[in-house]
């Protein structure tokens, strides 16, 4: 934790007491009385931003209705499958291209150049090319997720220990055995920085899509109300996908220490 | 011939994307790409001059290269003083921090609709898109850096007679200059996705707009080289970026 600049008066008891318990809550709480208090004193246009009681209701609402959720599971949906598709893909892109020089020469200028742009300019191309379903939003989420998957992969096999290979084929496995039971596991932290990079990439990636074009979901929601001035249904669509990112991500790097729970990453950890 | 071997070095590099614009050559001329789904190297470069010559495309280039500085650096300069405010205070991170983790893994394109919808088609909604999207990956970035500044350097700053800002600004910022540059490399990029996203969506101007306008009116071929044209803005800046990565930390390369 940081450090004191000078030397620091010991903090009083009830502030000790506040750090651990309710100041993980305070400042939110205190942001959302101070919301609610100025918009039904009127400071703060209700049409431009609903007090959260209102979004709260609202929610409450949406959610009983059961467009909510099943905005929500098609959303979450479509993200999981163009990162699951991502994931596949960039690993078999990024351990070829690690051990194979003609795939190496081939994908790492496209990979350097494509990595930092933003594809989602492909969106209205992608729609010409696999229409406005499911699968342009899908193909768009790959293409972006795809990325940080080959370029995490690549720096992940392209660093094994040759001795673990040497060992590994000594001891009578295979050459096709070596990707899966040593490349693979070896370069599995590395890996899975890369897909904790391309999963929040595909939430980003999903909401815009589904706002760019018609056919549901959460951004969809979130842009139909937006376009009818409906900022109570905004709102419910950002605490929605807030909570959603939340959840997802915070189990995500919970699977990633499972995962990972024989590295020695995580033992340094404990 | 050391010039001479760089350029061939960087010919060889980028050849795969020669060999790639030389496929979908051959695929135009010989009619394996439809020209409704894709237009030929030739048409788009002909619609590319044509946008240029007109001048229109400066013109949108310049509007979205407005908004994304002014989002961009909004973001880096708040989210630097806001990550260190929180290393450094108690107060702050009590208080701030829990905010900060909620929101944080938020996909920040949720923010859009809302922004439109307070302030409109023009440059505003876009800034404060960038701006809003940008701000916490460079908060959490400058908040991680200075929080791993060894105290033995502050200790020996303020006996060498440094001030509590000779401080902040000569050993914080600088050891936590590392962590910082390289969360405001991964907002550059989100920064161009937010742009792009938000003009796609609803803008009368911009790189984003010239593309979902071209598309709606069918000019394919203009539609495509917009597209190449942000995507190359977006690799050129990061390439920038990268470089001035190198030069400001050139002096940590010196102790090790």
């Amino acid at each position: 934790m940081a450090q004191p600049l000078g030397v620091k008066k010991p903090a009083g008891a009830w502030f000790t007491a506040f750090k651990r318990g309710p100041a993980r809550f305070a400042f939110g709480v205190v942001l959302l009385i101070a919301w609610e208090i100025s918009v039904d004193a009127g400071f703060i246009n209700p049409y431009l931003m609903p007090a959260p009681s209102a979004i709260a209701i609202r929610m409450a609402k949406e959610l009983a209705s059961g467009t909510l959720v099943s905005d929500t599971v098609l959303t979450m949906y479509r993200a999981f499958v163009g990162f699951l598709s991502a994931s596949v893909v960039g690993v078999v892109i990024g351990t070829l291209a690690a051990r194979n020089a003609p795939a190496r020469w081939f994908f790492d200028p496209l990979v350097s150049i494509g990595f930092p742009a933003p594809k989602i300019a492909f969106m209205p191309l992608f729609v010409l090319w696999f229409g406005l379903g499911d699968s342009a939003k899908i193909m768009m989420i790959v293409f972006t997720c795809v990325f940080p998957v080959i370029s995490a992969t690549y720096l992940g096999t392209a660093s094994i220990d040759r001795y673990l290979i040497w060992s590994a084929r000594n001891l009578g496995v295979s050459r096709r055995g070596i990707v899966w039971k040593v490349v693979v596991p070896a370069a599995l932290p590395q890996i899975l920085n890369g897909l904790q990079i391309a999963f929040p990439m595909s939430l980003i990636v999903t909401v815009v899509t589904e706002m760019i074009t018609s056919g549901g979901g959460l951004g969809g929601y979130m842009i139909m109300a937006a376009r009818d001035a409906l900022s109570e249904q905004v709102f419910v669509g950002i605490f929605t996908i807030a909570i959603v990112g939340y959840v997802l991500l915070n189990g995500f790097d919970r699977l990633r220490r499972h995962l990972l729970r024989w590295h020695t990453e995580s033992m340094t950890a404990m | 011939m050391r010039a001479a071997n760089a350029i061939a070095g960087t010919l060889y590099y980028y050849a795969p994307v020669a060999l790639l614009i030389l496929c979908w050559d051959l695929g135009s001329r010989l009619g394996l790409l439809s020209a409704d789904l894709l237009p030929s190297p030739e048409a788009t470069l002909a619609a590319f001059r044509a946008v240029l010559d007109s001048g229109e495309l400066a013109q949108q280039a310049s509007v979205s290269l407005f908004r994304e500085s002014m989002g961009f650096l909004a973001s880096v300069v708040v989210g630097t003083v806001l990550g260190i405010a929180m290393a450094r205070i108690e107060w702050a991170r009590v208080l701030i921090r829990p905010v900060v983790t909620f929101f944080y893994p938020m996909p920040k394109t949720a923010l859009i609709p809302i922004l439109l919808l307070w302030f409109g088609l023009g440059d505003m909604s876009k800034i404060a898109a960038i701006f809003l999207g940008c701000l916490l990956p460079v908060v959490i970035s400058s908040y991680n850096g200075a929080r791993g500044v060894e105290p033995l350097l502050v200790w020996s700053a303020r006996s060498l007679g440094a001030g509590k800002f000779g401080v902040l600004w000569k050993i914080i910022l600088m050891a936590a200059l590392p962590d910082i540059l390289s969360g405001v490399r991964m907002a550059l990029a989100l920064s161009w996705l937010l742009l792009v996203s938000a003009e796609l969506l609803l803008a009368q101007k911009g790189l984003g707009f010239m593309i979902g306008y071209y598309g709606e009116t069918g000019d394919y071929a203009t539609m495509f080289s917009a597209i190449i044209v942000v995507v190359l803005i977006g690799s050129i800046s990061d390439r920038l970026f990268l470089a001035l990565m190198g030069w400001s930390l050139r002096w940590r390369n010196l102790s090790a």
